[in-house]
Order: C-alpha cells, then structure tokens, then sequence
C-alpha cells in the first residue's frame, strides 16, 4: 500500500531525524515522541560520512549517530526496535545502498537493501543522491517489494526533467521549498508557492520541506497548498542541544521538547489546512 | 542510461536533484564550446594557455637520472606551468567555459592549494569573483598556496568537518554550488565528480600528451616505453596519458600514495594511504561511481598521505576503468619513498618537485629495471609550497639523500630568525 494512504484526510506531518542520535537508545524514544506529536509519516535517516545536501545540524548529527556505531544493520535492527505504528521512509545517500550485504542471502546493492528494508517494515526511500537518472536498479526493487520511491524536485527542476520525474515517483513528491542545503531558517521561501505550482497537476501529494522550523511555517506551506510538510534540522537542534553535555538535559525532557515541537508544528500543519478551505468557501 | 556518462561501469551523475539542471546546463556548454569549438571557445583557450599559461611546455632530458638508472628519462615540465601546476590548464578552461555560460562567479575546492591558486589567477585573469574551500588541515601545511590564492584576490573558507582535507573540501564545495547553482559555476580541480567533469577536465589536460608525444617524437624518433605520472585524483595522470592510450606499446603507470601503510584500521575509519585505485572497492562519491577507500558499510574513509594534493578516498572513474582494463597500471609509494624522491630530484636534476609528483620518481626509483629504455615522467608541479612540509617530515626520519639542515639549526639557536 502506497504512502499515499496518509494524506488522504488532512495534512501530513512528515519528521526527520538520524537514526541513533545522539545514541540508538535515546533516539528510539526521541522517535516514539515525535509520533506522540502527531508524526503521520517519518524520514528515518541512515547516515552517511559524506552528507553533500545536508547543513552543519544534520551533518552533527549524522557524525553524532556513525561515532555511537551507526551502520546499515544497527538501523535496521533500530526500526525492529521501534515501537511505532505510522509508516516510515530510509532517507540516505546511494553508497550506503549500492554497498550493502544482505545478512542472509548474502545479496548486494539495491535489492538486497530494499529486501531488508521490506523486512523490517520500511515502505519508501529519499535517496538523496540519486536523481531519476540514476535510479533504475532501486526503482525495480522498490517495486518488486512494494515500496515506493520519493523524489525530491528542486527549484532548479524544469521542463524536461520535471516530466521525466513526474513518471518516476511515487508515495509523495518532496517539494524542496529552496536551493541549497538543509537547516532551519526564520522565514517561508518565496520560492515554496511558485515551487507548488510546478507539481499542482500531479497526482500524488506533495510535502515540502527544507527550513521549516515553526507551526506558523506549516500553516503559510499548508495554505499555500501543500499536502504536507516535512522537517528535519528544526527537530535535530532539539535533540543537539540535549546532547550537549553543558546543558545537562534529561533526555526524557529532551523527548517531551521534541513532542510539542511535534504538535506545534501538525497543528500549524492543520490550521493551514482550515486556512486553504476558508478561501475556497469565500 | 548514456554511455558518454560512463566509463564503462564507471561515472555516472549521482548529485542532488538541485544541482542535475546545472549539471545539463554545463554538458551542453561542454559539447558545444569544448567539443564543437562554438564562438572560437577553443582557439581562445589555446591564446590564453600559450600568453597566460606559457605553453607550450619543455620536455626535458633528465641527464643524471638517465645516467643514474640506465635509461633513458624525459621529464615533461609542467612545473613550468603559469602558477606551478598543471593545474591551470583546467582551472583556465573552466572559468572561460563559465564566462562563456554567464556565470557570475567561481566556486572550487583544493587540497594542496594548487588548483586554489590556479583558480584563482584564472578568476583574477579573467575577472571573476571566487570562493575556495580548503580543509584546515591542508591550509596549516600549504601556507604558501593560501597567501597566494588570497593575493590573487579570492575568498577562502576553512573546512572543518573530518580530517579537514580534500575530500571535506569537495563535498562543502556542493554545499555552496547546491545554494547558488543559479550563477555559479564549480570549478571542480581534478577528473572526478558528475559527468560531465571526468571527461572535459581530462579534455582540458590532454594538452599535457599532446604535446609530449609530439615532443619525444621529434627529440628520440619513437614512443616512449612507459609514461610515469602520480594519481590523486588523477588529472595529471589523465592529462600524460591521453593521447597514448591507443598506443597499446607505451605503459602506463599511474603511482598512487601509499602513505605510511596499505593496510586499513576499520575500526577508526582511517586508511594510512591514499591509494584508491591499488587497494579501494567500488562505490559512489561526490557524484560518481569509481574505486573508494570505504569500509564495509560504504562509509568513506579518511585518507592519508604526506602530499596533501594526493590525499583523497577516490579517483576519477576514466582511471579506475583503465586499470580495470589493464592499460595502466597502478601502483603506489609510501611517504619515505616520495620524500627521499623529492630530495633526489632536487640534488641531482636541480627540479624542485611537488610531494605529489615525487610520488612519481620514488616508483622510477624503485623500479626503474621494468619500465624500459625511455621513460617520461610528467612533473605535475614545483614544490615551494612544500618546502615546510619537507623540512619537518625529513627531521623526522633518517633519510639516506636528504640535505644537511645543521646550519639553519645553528642559526635559530644563535637567536637567528627562521
Ligand atoms: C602538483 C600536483 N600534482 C598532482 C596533484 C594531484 O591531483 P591530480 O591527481 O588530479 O593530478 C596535485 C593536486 O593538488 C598537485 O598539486
């Protein structure tokens, strides 16, 4: 079944955070406390050492998870350990995929990887590396399994492209809201709307995502159209500070944090949605 | 899936979705003015490489190594090169080739300052703002390059994350180019990265063999037996071994560094080497798929080597076929071998050679029995801004050839300034 499925009724709320940050038992509860929030569907990251797309939030925390032994079978024993009922995406770089051994078939690369992932309950990939181009011997697994496989369309993505990547996708269009890198900014790109447009005819919702960091962000993405929203380094500063071993945190306060940001950030989510429908009735 | 991409299974276009339009933008640039020359792009590459760059370059014949080795040893100048390095002849075409885009600025990566400085002078040449990234490591063991890319007016911005060397440098350089892809182009420095880059930087550095098979030609009557160059991320050996490649007679030798040891610590995530091609799997980074030091999982390891130029998990994917192929063959040298190869080269031929390029002659010196009767070895570049780096590693080590220090020690103790 497609991830399609959460965004039917209303505006999906989509975290990001990396497996095992700072350590794989804290983040197995920081990930349980985004779903309290009301996460519908989360980007589970596997972290790789050379994170090109990712801001200095995620890339800490990508270095934090990879020093406490992060590798692609520790993750997956993670998501075993998860004790969460919303869907969940691997969100990683090629690499990691293009080197991976299945444990008992003893398989390498794609299939092997999308298997173990099905295995464990996975039912997409954001691959952050690997454009449509590249994509065919994940595509065949993703299908073979079941799962889907989620583009990202940049504000650079046109023409051509746009339609080449409009065949390909599937679950959800993850409509990056700027150009650059990932982190949490203080205000709504421009761009987000004009972005929106480009995608309006497509038939599978769009999450947008890069620099959300308020519910007043998800509210204006929202109303502006979008089926829901995305949001990694706002939630990783959460966890990094609690990481921080000046601030001495308790990490169940660390997790309480991450569930109001959570809620913060679906009901804007939702406001927007009641926004968008107040202007049509007008 | 486009051949032209690939090197047989090697190459590729693995980059995020933002920087693909750029990426098509550039290919077609590349086939239009690189390939069909459009708007006379080439003939004014070739003016500014002869006024500018100060091609063509000697080929010389290397008398007391030739004596010294029984054979016969040509050394292609490339230090000679405007800036030290082989490095402008791609530094320059880029940034022309963006002037010719529009492009309204220049980002590049360096690891041994090289290519920084001969982006630089090409951005001050022709006029473009430019911005390098360089790993803290390689800005404290390459301070000349630093000072010289600054006089040439660029901006530096230190790279801290890793061990802070090349490979940290390449990938915060598409940090920048993924915010402002729009106006910028990425002058990446060496044979690596998304398709088109192996291909028209190779294209860029073929100049190196052109002119040194026409030269060895005209100076000897035939081809050389085997062409020597050092592989970091390889142009320089693209460059040498071009237009040899179908001359199936002459060898091809592309010398890695081994650094301190080929062996690996798993554990630490740290190769003691940065031999790529002799001793890395296949995988995918900074947008191709080639030869990679990484660890079982495809993390990417920290590589090591006393050149800081050299010092990088991958290599260009054009290489990593070749080997695959069986036309060149790679082979590597440890920092002991490189540094005593540097000394030599200095004392007996009066060429300062760049610790990468030493690289070269430390396998010329080790096993110059097997590579025939003409040998050219391609100096990739001069090594002054080494000259730091070689003083405090050889105090480290008991080096057979290295020169005697005693008297700048002597003057430092007597409250001399060093
Ligand atoms: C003089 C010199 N030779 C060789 C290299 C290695 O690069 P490549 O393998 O791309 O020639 C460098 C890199 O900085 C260099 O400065």
């Amino acid at each position: 079944m497609s991830l399609e499925r959460v965004f039917a009724d209303e505006p999906a709320f989509v975290p990001y955070v990396a497996a095992g940050d700072p350590t794989y038992e804290e983040s197995l509860e920081y990930v349980e406390a985004l779903e309290r929030g009301g996460a519908d569907v989360i980007e589970l990251g596997l972290p790789f050492s050379e994170p090109i797309a990712e801001g200095s939030t995620i890339q800490e925390a990508v270095v934090r998870s990879l020093e406490g032994g992060m590798t692609p079978d520790r993750y997956f024993e993670f998501v075993e350990d998860l004790d969460v009922a919303v869907p969940l995406v691997c969100m990683t770089y090629y690499n990691l995929i293009a080197q991976y051994t299945h444990p008992e078939t003893g398989e390498t690369g794609p299939r092997a990887f999308a298997r173990r992932a099905d295995e464990v309950g996975i039912e997409g990939f954001v691959v952050v590396d690997l454009p449509a181009e590249e994509a065919e011997p994940l595509r065949a697994a993703c299908d073979e399994f079941g799962q889907d496989l989620v583009f990202i369309i940049a504000p650079t993505t046109k023409g051509e492209r746009l339609e080449r990547m409009q065949e390909n996708v599937s679950g959800y269009v993850y409509v990056q809201a700027r150009l650059g890198v990932t982190g949490a900014r203080d205000d709504v790109s421009d761009q987000t709307e004009e972005s929106l447009a480009r995608v309006d005819d497509w038939d599978v919702p769009k999450a947008v995502g890069f620099g959300i960091k308020t519910g007043e962000h998800a509210e204006r993405i929202v109303s502006a159209g979008a089926d829901g929203i995305i949001v990694g380094s706002a939630l990783v500063d959460i966890i990094a500070e609690g990481a921080d071993p000046e601030v001495d945190q308790p990490f169940a306060e660390t997790a309480q944090r991450l569930e109001s940001k959570a809620r913060e950030l679906k009901e804007g989510a939702l406001a927007g949605a009641e926004r968008a429908a107040a202007e049509r009735s007008d | 899936m486009s051949t032209d991409k690939m090197f047989g299974e090697y190459g590729g276009q693995f980059v995020p979705e933002s920087l693909m339009p750029a990426i098509e933008e550039l290919t077609d640039a590349y086939e239009r003015y690189v390939l069909d020359n459009e708007a006379g792009f080439v003939d004014e590459f070739q003016r500014r490489l002869a006024d500018f760059g100060g091609r063509p370059l000697p080929l010389q014949h290397a008398e007391s190594l030739s004596e010294r080795y029984d054979t016969e040893v040509y050394l292609k100048r490339e230090d000679l090169l405007h800036g030290g390095a082989h490095k402008l002849n791609n530094a320059l075409g880029q940034v022309l080739l963006a002037k010719y885009m529009g492009k309204e600025r220049i980002v590049a990566e360096t690891g041994a300052g090289q290519h920084g400085t001969a982006t630089a002078m090409a951005a001050a040449h022709l006029d473009m703002p430019c911005e390098i990234y360089m790993g803290e490591t390689d800005i404290r063991r390459q301070r000349p390059n630093v000072f010289r890319m600054k006089i040439n007016g660029a901006e530096i911005t230190p790279v801290t994350t890793g061990r802070g060397t090349l490979k940290e440098a390449i990938s915060e350089t598409m940090r920048d180019w993924a915010t402002t892809v729009e106006t910028t182009h990425y002058v990446i420095g060496s044979v690596v990265g998304p398709a088109p880059f192996p291909r028209m930087v190779r294209d860029f550095q073929a100049v190196i063999s052109e002119e040194a098979r026409e030269q060895v030609q005209e100076k000897t009557g035939r081809l050389p037996d085997a062409v020597l160059a050092c592989a970091g991320g390889g142009s320089n050996t693209m460059g040498a071994f071009h237009h040899f490649v179908d001359d199936e007679d002459v060898d091809l030798y592309a010398v890695e560094a081994g650094g301190s040891s080929l062996d690996v610590d798993e554990e630490a995530g740290v190769a003691p080497n940065s031999a790529s091609l002799s001793t890395g799997e296949e995988g995918v980074l900074h947008g191709a798929r080639t030869k990679l030091l990484q660890d079982s999982h495809g993390q990417i390891m920290e590589s090591h080597s006393v050149s800081a130029g050299l010092d990088y998990a991958g290599v260009g994917p054009e290489l990593a076929h070749l080997v695959d192929e069986d036309r060149v063959d790679a082979v590597n040298v440890d920092d002991d071998s490189a540094l005593e190869a540097f000394h030599r080269l200095s004392q007996d031929e009066g060429v300062i050679p760049a610790l990468e390029t030493a690289h070269a002659f430390g396998y010329l010196e080790e096993h110059h029995d097997e590579l025939g009767d003409l040998v050219i070895v391609n100096v990739s570049g001069r090594g002054d801004k080494d000259l730091e780096t070689v003083l405090e590693e050889t105090e480290k080590r008991d080096l057979d050839v290295a020169p005697d220090m005693s008297v700048l020690r002597a003057a430092a103790g007597s409250g001399g300034d060093l």
